[in-house]
This record gives structure tokens, C-alpha cells and sequence, in this order.
């Protein structure tokens, strides 16, 4: 095992006792990367894959090696000097690339961005950097967000899957996902609109935490559906997931959707266990729709046996430990997440994109133009890829004055009915009095790569059982919880009421104790097998 | 189910959202839209009473939990050339941008 295969919080303890220093951590995970991660993407889509670049995970797009290189020797400064040098001391960790990080690229995979150099840093980046961690780079995603796939990445070649690498990572943060699961770090700043935290990390065998809407700041967060948008951790561990989002969240000036809640301390209360806690499982959320290939026709069938299994050998292992299963929890408009989220955060999306037009920043045409429309539509056309358009044009023909109120103001008031279904179940006074649900992060395991890209409905229904959480605003976490019969990674997921990380993480917690001597806790990714 | 995006509505569509596409593109993302309005038409079965609210955000917005609107005052911001550099063409201190069309409101 070497140094970037432990956890943060084992990290930080070393570096405190001075057993290690910062500059070696960084060094591990800059070795790792190396020999792991293959060519960076890029806007050159001319160089066709090798057999060696399908053998990489490929999760980054700008390396930040020399800035890491000064934030670890501060780190060391400060130990050295007898200060405190912050919670995250010394703790490599990549950025999804959709946050702003001052005078780095922050391209959010697009080639409209591509040049683009922020003048400011995004507060939960801000807060690491504070804490002591140390940024590496900057990692794929999604175009925009975009996607479940990260294969609609402007940055090719786009991330593949440590576990197996003809499988996609998941997304839109399958590059964080994909970095922490190759131990390339161990800790990453992803976000979740529809569960681009909670899927990547189920795929890629990781911890994801979507937190509680305004839970943690967006500030310097490139939008994509601005009601919905949660920054949060990927970690390899519930206790480092923790102490990450410990150190991201709370009230932030630039940002009035940031709740001025006080921030709960995490981890004084991981270790309480499950004693006494109410768990739900949903029969709602072990029925999986996708659309037929053929008609496009939604069909509806039970979830794979692999999955429920995982999760109702977790809801055992959870009751052992002495908390209180409570089965069939009706969910009923579940269902509707998906189909209100295809109104929802189209129209968002399109409002958000429309900044982008060769006039402030980002790419302007090459094309010479005496028409300032032009101009616009030129640079639009050549700076996003199919997603964003699909975005904008869905989301203008749903919010047109004439459709408004059959499309958007309806999936306006699903939305209510989405959370009025975690409401019920979680009031204290109601008939079910939950402390979280238990259900699958996702209806299938990470499939192969280009096998659902290019069917946009499709690839949204891989969303269906996380979004929602992002219509309630509640928080989520997905926890590997095993494999599947072809070894890739199964996720579960903990849904609680606001701001109840604290519970979600305790559980979390827990479930890794009762399972921390299982073999398939020893198992490596493919990528790693070598070493 | 007919279309519900003709080619016409879909030019509209185009128009309003200031883009350029290429014949490929475009039969892509008509069709993808019809089958994503396939799904959206899911909503239809949900029988919605008319007192059922919208919910613009999931958590709600109570006054112990957000955020107190700041004094809205103007602050210079530190680096005014580090936003001007962004600019694909910048001349004086302007940002420079073909002619504005004039157009004939009706």
C-alpha cells in the first residue's frame, strides 16, 4: 500500500505526528497519476485511442503540479513552525472542472470555455485550500454537466472506469469519481444536479455526498440548474466524506442560497452508530423505467436481483446493529422524477447558457462577421456540443409562453408532490418517522462505454433514482456495497430529511464497520492490479 | 404520437436560442426532443389538484434558515483588467463586438 491509497484522515494523523510531510503525500499521488492516468483530455479529437489509452483512466484535464508543489511545502512550513496547518492538512484533492479556480483553465468541458481563466476561486475550493488540502488539478466531467457518462466531455479522451476501464466512470463527476476510486487522491470536490456525485461514486465504488440544498455555497460554480446544484465530496471513506464536507459548507456572503445554519461537527458524532434509528426501504425505488429502444415507449420492470440484494443485506446488517427496518415506505411519485426534471433543468440550463456569447469571455468565432447575431450564433454553434444545444432548445420550447403551463408550471407542482413524499415520511409525528431511507443509488452498474450515449433519454434514466433528492433538496449519499457477478462496484444510497448529514454519515458509518472484513472490501480496481 | 416539434417549430426554436446547426445536427436533436417530450408527457398522468403549489426550490425558504439579503451597495471590484482581459477583443477598455443590427419593432 503506499501513501495515496490511504485515507485523508489517515493522511492528516501521519503528517501531524510528522511521519510523513505534505511534499511526500503530493509526490505519492503525482506518481500514481502517472502511472495511471494516461494523456490529460484535450480539444484534439484527432489522435485515435490506443490500446494503452483504453488500459487509463484519463480523469484529468489540467494538472496544477507546481501550484500543488508551493501549497505542500506551506503545509510543511506550518508544521514546522508549530501552527496549525487546518483540518485537510496536506491532502491531495482534484476538482471537478466546472468550479472557477483563479487563474487555472476552468473549462467545464466545453470549448466555449476552453481558454477561459478565472479571476476568482469558488468558495467550497476556497475553504479546501484553507483547510490545508492540496489541489492537484482540475478533472472531466459531462460538457456543461451534461450527461451520466462523462463521454459528452468536449476533453477527450473522456474518463473511463478504474474498475473496469471499457465501462464508463459515470457522471456528470466521473472524472472525481474515477480519481478517487484510482487513488489518484483521496478526496474530490464534485456536484450533484440529478446525482452526478451519488452515480459516479456507485460506479466507481467511492463515497459521494449530494448535500442539503444550500448546504454548501456555489459560489464560483459555472450554473447548469441553479434550483438544484449542490457542490459535495467523493472520498473513498464515509469519515473522510465527512470531514470534507465539514470543511466546504456553511453560510457564505457570496452566495444568499447558502443556508446561515451552524454547521453540525460531523464527525464528534460518526461513531454513535444505528442503535435505535428508523431506516426505510421503498418499493418505489425497486421498480427501475427506461424507454424502449424501439418506440421510445417508457416501460417499467423490477430492479436487477444484484442490486436489491445489496441493499437488503445492508438493511440486515443495519438492523443487527439495532436499528429498525421499516419496509414498504410508499414513495409514489418517484416515478415523476425523471419527467420533471426534463422540464425543470432544461429551462434553467437554457436561461444559464445564454451568456455564453463570444462577447465577455470564452471563444468568439474566428468567423469575421458585421452582425453582432451572427457573431452569436456562430460562436454558440461552434463552442457547445449537442448536450448544451438539446439543453437550451428543450428548455426554450418547455418555457415558451404557449406551453408554459402544460410543461414547466406542471412539473413546477410534481416537484411539490416529490417532496411532500419525503416530508411525510420523515415527519416525527407521521406514520413512518424516519431517520433516513435505504434504497439503490442506481438501476444499473456502470455500463460500457458508448453503448447509451447519443439516447438522451435513456442516459437520464440513469439518473431516476437519485433526482429526487434534488427536487426535495435533500441529502444523499450513495456507499459501495459490494459487486456485481461481473466485478464492478454496487452503489446504496442513505436519503434523510434538511440537513441531516449528520445521520446520513452515522449510518454511513456504521455499514462500513459491519462490513469492513468482507473480501470484497480487499478487492483492487483493474487499474491497480499491477502494483 | 405525431411529432410535436415539426421542422418549423424547430427552426423557431433554433432562431430563439441563437444557434447555427448543421443539417446533421439538426435531425439529431429534433429527434432527440421528440422522445424526450415522450417522457415529459408522463406529467399528463398525474391528476394535480389546482391548490397543489409550485416549488421553485426543494428546501424551503424560512427566515431561520436564510440568509439576510446585504445592503445593496456598490463595490469596486479589485482587478477591473483581469475581467477585461476575458474579452475575445477588447480596444480602450471596451469590449469590441460587430454592429448591433438595427431592427423595426412591430
Amino acid at each position: 500500500m503506499e501513501l495515496c491509497d490511504l485515507t485523508a484522515l489517515e493522511l492528516t494523523k501521519m503528517l501531524r505526528k510528522k511521519e510523513v510531510s505534505a511534499v511526500e503525500i503530493l509526490q505519492s499521488s503525482l506518481d500514481r497519476i502517472a502511472k495511471v492516468d494516461g494523456r490529460p483530455g484535450s480539444l484534439d479529437h484527432t489522435t485515435e485511442l490506443t490500446e494503452e489509452d483504453k488500459q487509463k483512466v484519463h480523469a484529468f484535464i489540467t494538472r496544477t503540479d507546481e501550484i500543488a508543489l508551493i501549497q505542500a511545502q506551506e503545509v510543511d512550513r506550518k508544521i514546522s513552525a508549530g501552527e496549525d496547518p487546518g483540518l485537510l492538512a496536506g491532502v491531495p484533492f482534484s476538482v471537478k472542472d466546472i468550479f472557477c479556480v483563479k487563474d487555472t483553465c476552468s473549462t467545464a468541458a466545453s470549448k466555449i470555455l476552453a481558454n477561459f481563466k478565472a479571476p476568482y476561486t469558488a468558495t467550497p475550493v476556497e475553504r479546501m485550500l484553507q483547510a490545508g488540502a492540496v489541489m492537484v488539478g482540475k478533472v472531466n466531467l459531462d460538457e456543461f454537466t451534461y450527461g451520466s457518462s462523462n463521454e459528452s466531455s468536449a476533453f477527450q479522451p473522456s474518463p473511463r472506469n478504474p474498475w473496469k476501464t471499457d465501462r464508463v466512470p459515470g457522471g456528470s463527476s466521473g472524472g472525481s469519481a474515477a480519481s478517487v476510486g484510482a487513488g489518484e487522491v483521496p478526496l474530490s470536490l464534485g456536484t450533484d444536479t440529478a446525482g452526478s456525485i451519488r452515480q459516479p461514486a456507485a460506479f466507481c465504488g467511492v463515497v459521494g455526498v449530494k448535500p442539503t440544498y444550500g448546504r454548501v455555497s456555489r459560489y464560483g460554480l459555472i450554473a447548469f440548474a441553479s434550483s438544484l446544484d449542490c457542490p459535495g465530496p467523493v472520498a473513498r471513506t464515509v469519515s473522510d466524506a465527512a470531514a470534507m464536507l465539514q470543511v466546504i459548507g456553511g453560510a457564505d456572503p457570496h452566495d444568499a442560497t447558502a443556508s446561515p445554519l451552524d454547521m453540525p461537527d460531523y464527525l464528534s458524532t460518526i461513531e454513535d452508530g444505528v442503535k435505535g434509528m428508523r431506516i426505510g426501504l421503498s418499493p418505489d425505488y425497486f421498480r427501475i423505467t427506461y424507454p424502449d429502444p424501439k418506440t421510445g415507449d417508457l416501460l417499467s420492470q423490477p430492479l436487477p436481483a444484484e442490486i436489491e440484494n445489496a441493499v437488503r443485506s445492508a438493511a440486515e446488517k443495519l438492523a443487527a446493529m439495532g436499528a429498525e427496518i421499516i419496509e414498504d415506505v410508499p414513495m409514489p411519485n418517484t416515478r415523476f422524477g425523471i419527467p420533471a426534471y426534463f422540464v425543470i433543468s432544461r429551462v434553467e440550463a437554457a436561461s444559464n447558457l445564454h451568456r455564453y456569447d463570444g462577447v465577455k469571455y470564452g471563444l468568439r468565432t474566428q468567423q469575421s462577421f458585421n452582425d453582432l447575431n451572427k457573431m452569436y450564433r456562430f460562436t454558440r454553434n461552434e463552442g457547445f456540443g449537442l448536450q448544451p444545444k438539446l439543453r437550451i432548445l428543450m428548455g426554450m420550447y418547455v418555457s415558451a409562453a404557449q406551453y408554459s403551463e402544460q410543461y414547466y408550471r406542471r412539473a413546477l407542482r410534481v416537484r411539490t408532490l416529490i417532496r411532500r413524499d419525503f416530508e411525510a415520511v420523515y415527519d416525527p409525528r407521521g406514520k413512518y418517522r424516519l431517520d433516513a431511507l435505504l434504497t439503490p443509488t442506481t438501476p444499473t452498474t456502470a455500463f460500457e462505454m458508448a453503448a447509451v450515449y447519443g439516447n438522451s433519454v435513456l442516459m437520464q434514466y440513469a439518473d431516476q433514482l437519485t433526482v429526487p433528492a434534488n427536487h426535495a433538496g435533500i441529502p444523499g449519499i450513495s456507499l459501495p456495497a459490494g459487486f456485481d457477478a461481473s466485478g464492478l462496484p454496487i452503489g446504496i444510497q442513505l436519503l434523510g430529511a434538511d440537513f441531516t448529514e449528520s445521520t446520513l454519515f452515522r449510518i454511513g458509518r456504521a455499514f462500513e464497520k459491519a462490513t469492513e472484513t468482507e473480501s470484497w472490501r480487499q478487492v483492487k480496481p483493474q487499474v491497480l492490479q499491477d502494483f | 404520437m405525431s411529432e410535436q416539434i415539426t421542422q418549423e417549430v424547430f427552426e423557431h426554436l433554433v432562431e430563439l436560442a441563437a444557434l447555427q446547426l448543421d443539417p446533421e445536427q439538426a435531425e439529431y436533436l429534433r429527434r432527440q426532443l421528440n422522445n424526450q417530450l415522450k417522457a415529459i408527457h408522463e406529467l399528463e398522468a398525474i391528476p394535480l389538484d389546482e391548490d397543489i403549489p409550485i416549488s421553485l426550490h426543494g428546501v424551503p425558504y424560512e427566515e431561520s434558515g436564510s440568509a439576510k439579503p446585504r445592503e445593496d451597495e456598490w463595490i469596486k471590484y479589485p482587478d477591473v483588467k483581469a475581467i477585461l482581459d476575458q474579452a475575445p477583443q477588447i480596444e480602450d477598455g471596451y469590449i469590441v463586438v460587430p454592429d448591433i443590427p438595427h431592427t423595426e419593432l412591430k
